[in-house]
């Protein structure tokens, strides 16, 4: 079990995705859906990646999924895991996993979100197995009515 | 219309320099065009078509053809990546065959290495409005891990072994121990490989090309002229170009830009993977060049790893003779892309000029093949086929 705790980079939002970072301080994780052809998308823009409709919004997100794959890299300064995870909503998206052996990681492995601060304003989405005993985080709502976005 | 025929590779040049701590890097572009100037047997005045890729300092192509003294009539510049300069031959036929110009010239350098910028496993900073910027930055996806997360999935749906993967370098170091350039011309074991730091799970670090300062050129012709120079006939016969993404969250890391790429450029050509005699393969890391032989039809997906197993891509040892002149894996990856490379041993193979020690025996076919960027996040892929005439 290693905590693969590391400073991570603050992202900079651009225009479109404040809202996303600004949810992500209060511990919400949010995905983009189209109300126009319905598809989930990430990452998220205001255009559908699949139609260009702008009728797009934020939905939170279950926040659980499995690993696609990963890699371990225990060589730098600070050991980390990049992986991508497909969340269970359907679209798969880069992170981090956290609070895991790197030994015994798999792919198909259940995972689930936290926040994790970063070095500026705003906490970053990583994953870490489900059902970790020592996740310092309380499990997120499995379900939240999709709503729109107020600066969207 | 079809890019078979429209034009030639007249000339061809590899910066010999591995490490250039004292040239510019324009210096080391003016050195290229003039080698594969000298090669054709053209003179600067002759060109009348200039690409390059962001390698080049300045604006696009501005402030190479001001630095070379050019006079050109039509300019071009984009940027895939690494694979920018098989895409670079195409675009220079397509102006050709479009009547734009006659003479083009294509040219790579930099000096990664001396500018101490390259690491393969450090994230790299961009423009933040870049839109996937904010989405990947802070979690530490490199070169490296971006590639190594390509193997992992390979590995789990497939089979395919670290012991696979490490023939490919293995067969890369046969080559390289004939070219005097190379920088690294000892040759490795799988053992060798395996026995290397991990430096990003599953991949070792003999899994990795070299980071090299240096660079290449090529000048592409009408087919009129190229005929009336003395060097061997290399026809450019088929082109094909890809970008592949994550496409909104939905895809699939086991296969990467080749498969469509590819697909266009036998096309062109109206051959068969069956009928090529020899191959360059962007080789960033070993993964790249396993999915791309697949994707380019030279052995079906999840493959691969039988495939390159056993010296299989070692000239006059395996069936598919693979970067005789050792690669970016050993011999050269100049500004951290490959592709400029790997077009120029396909035209040694073409003319009968590599290494006696690797040459295939009357190579008349060959295919070039490019991935640029990062195979796991987005890529751009380039096809060439050419024959010699």
């Amino acid at each position: 079990m290693n905590a693969f705790e590391r400073i991570l980079p603050v992202p900079i939002p651009t225009q479109d995705s404040q809202f996303f970072w600004e949810a992500a301080k209060e511990g919400r994780f949010h995905v983009k859906r189209c109300l126009a052809c319905g598809k989930i998308h990430w990452y998220p823009r205001t255009l559908c990646p699949f139609c260009l409709s702008e009728n797009t919004v934020w939905q939170e997100s279950a926040g659980t999924g499995v690993i696609y794959t990963f890699s371990a890299m225990l060589r730098t300064a600070q050991p980390y895991i990049v992986a991508f995870v497909t969340l269970d909503e359907g679209p798969t998206l880069l992170t981090n996993i956290v609070n895991c052996d790197a030994a015994t990681l798999a792919i198909g492995q259940s995972v689930r979100v936290l926040f994790r601060p970063s070095d500026g304003e705003f906490p970053v989405p990583v994953f870490e197995p489900a059902g970790n005993p020592f996740s310092t985080l309380s499990k997120l709502p499995n379900s939240i009515p999709a709503h729109k976005a107020s600066d969207d | 219309m079809s890019i078979h025929g429209q034009a030639y590779v007249v000339g061809a040049y590899e910066h010999p320099l591995r490490r250039a701590p004292k040239h510019s890097v324009a210096q080391l572009h003016a050195e290229v065009a003039r080698g594969a100037l000298d090669d054709a047997g053209l003179s600067k005045d002759d060109i009348d078509g200039y690409f390059c890729s962001a390698d080049a300092p300045g604006m696009g192509p501005t402030s190479m053809v001001e630095y070379l003294n050019l006079r050109p009539r039509h300019v071009d510049s984009t940027d895939i990546g690494g694979a920018t300069y098989l895409s670079l031959v195409s675009h220079a036929a397509q102006a050709i065959a479009a009547g734009k110009c006659n003479i083009a010239l294509i040219t790579l350098a930099g000096r990664p290495h001396s500018e101490g910028v390259a690491t393969g496993t450090q994230p790299k900073i961009r423009n933040p409005s870049q839109p996937d910027f904010q989405w990947e930055y802070p979690y530490g996806i490199a070169n490296a891990n971006g590639y190594a997360m390509c193997a992992k999935r390979h590995m789990h749906e497939y089979g395919t072994t670290s012991e696979q993967l490490a023939w490919i370098k293995v067969a890369a170091s046969h080559h390289a121990q004939h070219n005097p350039h190379a920088l690294l011309r000892q040759v490795l074991t799988v053992e060798d490989v395996l026995a290397s730091p991990l430096v990003a799970d599953p991949l070792h670090r003999l899994d990795c090309c070299v980071v090299t300062d240096g660079g290449g050129a090529l000048i592409v012709a009408r087919p009129e002229i190229a005929r009336s120079l003395k060097r061997p006939l290399v026809k450019i016969r088929g082109a094909g170009e890809a970008v592949k993404h994550q496409s909104g969250g939905y895809f699939d890391l086991t296969y990467s830009g080749a498969r469509q790429a590819g697909a266009q450029a036998f096309a062109d050509a109206k051959v068969t993977p069956a009928d090529i005699q020899y191959v360059s393969i962007y080789d960033s890391f070993t993964i790249t060049v396993l999915i791309q032989l697949e994707d380019l039809g030279f052995c079906a997906p999840g493959k691969g790893g039988a495939f390159v197993a056993d010296g299989n891509l070692i000239s006059g040892v395996g069936k598919l003779p693979f970067n005789t002149d050792g690669g970016g894996l050993c011999n050269n990856h100049p500004a951290n892309r490959g592709g400029m490379t790997k077009v120029i041993e396909a035209v040694r193979q073409l003319r009968g000029e590599a290494h006696p020690a690797v040459q295939v025996p009357d190579c008349r076919l060959a295919l070039a093949q490019g991935t640029g960027g990062m195979l796991a996040t987005r890529h751009g892929s380039a096809t060439l086929i050419m024959e010699r005439e």
